[in-house]
């Protein structure tokens, strides 16, 4: 296939020599077949692992174990409801007095996640110039203890929300992971999922009515 | 005077470097390539941010498909002659009073993830081909009644005391479905395990943006 083989014309009364050729492979099929193969497993391999999304809950409350106490002003209250919409309110819910009124938003980048970063815009910024100083060299910190930092700022947090997430009837696991997400990109130094109370399925559902 | 006379040639092309680098190439990309196992349902996670990748080994995947249906996979450990999948199997066979043949607990050994209840795993087992098998999975049992998903954590704890966990859920998985195996995991004292995503991109609302 790949040469053709060109006889060389004998001129003159020169002597008729036997013709030296080099011993040629003829690699093309090899590479035919080293390309095929290539391909197959250029297209097998999967490069990207999944990722991962670590959560820590806190332990179960042993019988006879108090929950901890709330700081009630910075309770940030998120109640997921069906159809990918997020509900939220402030503070906690009593019963015997006026219910607070549900906000209602989404998951796109100004709906809870604004609502998030409004609440804790200190500690953002506080992780956020962390990690501009260190991309640009102003903080000389390995890169492995940013971590370190990063959880450090979180304990020393004392007026962020503490967000508590509650999922109502209808939510579908991405919800979950979208809310947990979110927890991570505004930097929420405490939250915790919980169960819907009574009083919040009411508020819902008086929100329901409503519109 | 003679002409000056161009000496005809074939041109020819030096494949060897071209070869060289087909072979290495296929080399690297047959060394890193890592096959898909058989699956035992079609998942498709929901995204998150986190760019933490899925540890390689010593990992508990409990997956959950779109119909809640649940499954499970444990990995052999740092050593295939470590048989960790084959004692797990046998812990489960001395709880349910099966009695599994080496030939079984072998073929076990060499599966990935499944999800049926224990009575059936022998059937399973022997079943002629991954179609058939793929018909027997009907997710694992995790009824507060026969919560079989519990035993299977706890045996795997057993045998391997320095395993993650990885939740594995399709986006459209029912939370409530989610919740019930995660309410299982801290049975079994894991507080701290993973959830699998794919990776996206984050944006921030514009004020928010630090420069």
């Amino acid at each position: 296939m790949a040469e053709i083989v060109q006889e060389e014309g004998h001129k003159g009364k020169g002597k008729r020599k036997a013709k030296k050729h080099g011993t040629h492979i003829d690699m093309t099929p090899m590479v035919d077949l080293a390309c095929l193969l290539l391909t197959f497993f250029m297209l097998t391999t999967a490069f990207n692992k999944p990722k991962v999304m670590e959560i820590i809950l806190p332990e179960k409350p042993k019988e006879n174990e108090k929950p901890p106490e709330l700081d009630k002003d910075r309770a940030l209250n998120v109640i997921l409801v069906e159809n990918d919409k997020v509900l939220w309110y402030v503070g906690l819910a009593d019963p015997n007095k006026t219910l607070p009124v549900l906000a209602e938003t989404d998951f796109s980048k100004d709906g809870i996640r604004k609502v998030l970063l409004q609440r804790n815009k200190e500690l953002f910024t506080r992780v956020g110039n962390m990690k501009r100083d260190v991309m640009e060299g102003k903080l000389k910190i390995p890169r492995d203890s940013i971590d370190g930092r990063i959880k450090r700022f979180y304990k020393e947090d004392k007026s962020g929300p503490i967000v508590l997430i509650k999922a109502g009837d209808g939510v579908k696991y991405r919800n979950i992971v979208d809310i947990m997400d979110e927890m991570a990109i505004t930097n929420i130094a405490r939250y915790t999922l919980v169960d819907i109370n009574p009083v919040e399925k009411t508020m819902v559902q008086n929100h329901k009515k409503s519109n | 005077m003679g002409k000056i006379k161009l000496a005809v040639k074939t041109p020819r092309i030096d494949m060897t470097p071209m070869v060289d680098l087909f072979f290495l190439l296929l080399v690297f990309f047959i060394l890193t390539a890592t096959f898909r196992p058989e699956e035992a349902a079609p998942i498709k996670t929901p995204q998150s941010t986190s760019p933490t990748p899925i540890p390689d080994s010593h990992l508990v995947t409990i997956m959950i498909s779109k119909d809640d249906k649940v499954f499970f996979n444990v990995d052999n450990g740092s050593d295939t002659i470590e048989h960790i999948r084959g004692k797990i199997l046998q812990a489960i066979g001395s709880q349910y009073q099966i009695k599994f043949t080496p030939k079984e607990i072998k073929k076990f050994e060499g599966l990935a993830s499944f999800g049926l209840p224990a009575v059936k795993l022998q059937a399973f087992l022997n079943a002629p081909d991954p179609k058939a098998r793929e018909a027997m999975q009907v997710g694992i049992p995790i009824d507060s009644l026969d919560n079989q998903l519990m035993y299977w954590i706890r045996f795997a704890r057993t045998y391997n005391n320095n395993l993650e966990f990885a939740l594995k859920g399709d986006g459209d998985a029912n939370y409530p479905a989610v919740k019930k195996v995660i309410a299982i995991l801290q049975d079994n004292n894991v507080n701290k395990f993973n959830l699998t995503t794919d990776l996206k991109g984050v944006e921030l609302p514009a004020e928010f943006i630090i420069k």
